[in-house]
């Protein structure tokens, strides 16, 4: 249960007549970038989205389970088989000390916990406070290779909610809502993964399969109203030979270029986009994993 | 034989986040010592060796962007995961709907420093370590792009590239400002594990470059 290598990965997405990530401070329209007005996803609203997939294919179970849950897929879990692990709670003496215990309690989790073993966690603690967890899977925000627009759409509704409601309209009944929507836009988000961190919290070769799986598939499993078509369209991954890599992060990416096509001066499509991975003489020492794309 | 090593770091995003501002975080202008020790630190440490960091240069103007994130306000309760460890049941996820906080964040965007550096042996580093095991270790690591994890610019979601610089070579000038950036965290004192303690110092921007005294001079008050 240890990684020998380290992965950097690129991971392109796109969105059609959908809203990726809702902005709290814009009333939920798209993230954009005001400067450049380019389309922003949190590294958090990913991470959700793994979380949830895993969450969903695992059935929440230990040694998936998940940490941070959504409502959405509420399964209780209640008597779980904590203890089919192989893991004696009790210590090896059956002694127990304060320090010692933190440390086993934090392993245990790992060892229960996907997301935790993946993304990391800050653990309670009053003493001291090296009670963190740090998950060997690094994401960074999402941008979208050209600039997006949100546009606007008025909804109605043909029911209220309240009889209040109801008397104010004269029985008419009707509402209306808002709802924001990107045309299209194509995403490019970059992402890590530490050997050495993944071996301090047990993330291992099964655990970065089901990484590469959820993120190829994990918005086949969101669809809602607000979020159109999203689908993954692209995962390059860069593994290295050796735990600490064979070459900078930021020369590999450089390698995944996705461009509009000439002729299409608006992209509505990802047909209008041309990826080009440049392969050729890649460093020694790193290979090209095309997961997606 | 100390060394000083420049590396060249760059992100998208960045947030040093000031400790009195941390609630809905606001970043200080400028990279702090403590954020830059940690990218050396990415690349290169052990516990024999110690990093110092002397000047950050600032090469990219200070701008700014304010992101509204939803988070967590919750942590792992270590003991229901003991008991629950003890019991062999219990429910022990986190709902986040429940435990939901909205946080603006002001955060740094399109920067570029060069952060310069050497550390030191410390006293117990034992026989086996010497300086000039580190350095090597150090150069090789940082010309080939290695790393222990990915550094980043004060949060991990601000990953960041970073490059060895050859300071002997001509650079681009950092940006023209100087001003008063008040007190800034110098780093954290660990000299007691369980109860670290801030230290801050006066940091200057002069034309550009932040320089950082030493850790035991009198500039560093904690």
């Amino acid at each position: 249960m240890a990684l020998n290598n380290r992965y950097d990965f690129v991971l392109l997405f796109d969105v059609k007549d959908g809203n990726p990530n809702g902005d709290p401070d814009a009333g939920n329209l798209p993230r954009v970038d005001a400067e450049t007005g380019r389309g922003l996803v949190t590294d958090v609203s990913l991470k959700r989205k793994v979380r949830n997939f895993v969450g969903l294919v695992k059935g929440e179970q230990p040694p998936f389970d998940i940490y941070v849950k959504e409502k959405a897929i509420l399964t209780q879990q209640q008597e779980k088989a904590y203890l089919a692990l192989g893991l004696d709670p009790k210590g090896k003496d059956g002694k127990r000390k304060g320090g010692d215990d933190v440390e086993i309690a934090k392993k245990w989790m790992c060892q229960n916990f996907y997301d935790i073993r993946t993304f990391g966690a800050v653990m309670g603690l009053k003493e001291a406070n090296c009670g963190q967890v740090r998950g060997p899977v690094q994401l960074t925000f999402a941008r979208s290779v050209d600039p997006v627009v949100a546009q606007e759409h008025s909804i109605t509704r043909m029911a209220v909610a309240t009889a209040a409601e109801a008397e104010k309209q004269d029985g008419d009944n009707r509402t209306m809502g808002r709802k924001f929507t990107i045309p299209y836009g194509l995403y490019v988000a970059h992402g890590f993964v530490s050997a050495h961190l993944a071996n301090q919290t047990g993330f291992g070769e099964e655990d970065l399969e089901l990484l590469w799986q959820s993120l190829a598939q994990m918005f086949e499993h969101d669809r809602s109203a607000a979020r159109g078509e999203m689908a993954t369209r692209g995962l390059y991954v860069f593994k290295h030979e050796s735990q600490l890599g064979n070459a900078p992060a930021h020369s590999l990416f450089a390698r995944v270029q996705p461009k509009l096509k000439d002729g299409a001066s608006v992209p509505r499509d990802f047909n209008d986009y041309s990826v080009t991975v440049d392969e050729a003489e890649l460093p020694q020492g790193v290979t090209l994993q095309k997961i997606v794309g | 034989m100390k060394r000083t090593y420049c590396l060249e770091v760059s992100g998208d995003f960045a947030c040093f986040t000031r400790p009195e501002m941390k609630v809905e975080r606001v970043s200080y202008d400028v990279m702090t010592p403590s954020s830059a020790r940690a990218v050396f630190e990415s690349i290169l440490w052990k516990p024999a060796i110690r990093w110092h960091v002397s000047k950050i240069e600032v090469i990219k103007p200070i701008r700014w962007v304010s992101i509204r994130r939803n988070e967590v306000g919750a942590v792992v309760s270590v003991r229901n995961a003991q008991e629950a460890m003890n019991k062999g049941s219990g429910t022990l996820g986190l709902n986040i709907e429940d435990e939901r906080q909205q946080r603006a964040g002001l955060f740094l965007r399109d920067v570029a420093y060069r952060i310069h550096a050497h550390f030191e042996l410390l006293p117990n580093a034992g026989e086996n370590n010497s300086m000039g095991k580190f350095l090597d270790m150090f150069e090789r690591r940082a010309e080939k792009g290695q790393c222990v994890n990915q550094p980043y610019l004060g949060c991990r979601e601000f990953a960041c590239n970073f490059r060895l610089i050859d300071t002997t070579q001509p650079q681009a000038a950092p940006i023209a400002e100087t001003r008063d950036l008040g007190w800034m965290l110098h780093d954290m004192d660990y000299s007691k594990p369980t109860d670290p303690q801030p230290r801050f110092f006066r940091a200057q921007l002069e034309s550009g470059v932040l320089r950082i005294p030493a850790w035991d001079s009198e500039e560093v008050r904690g």
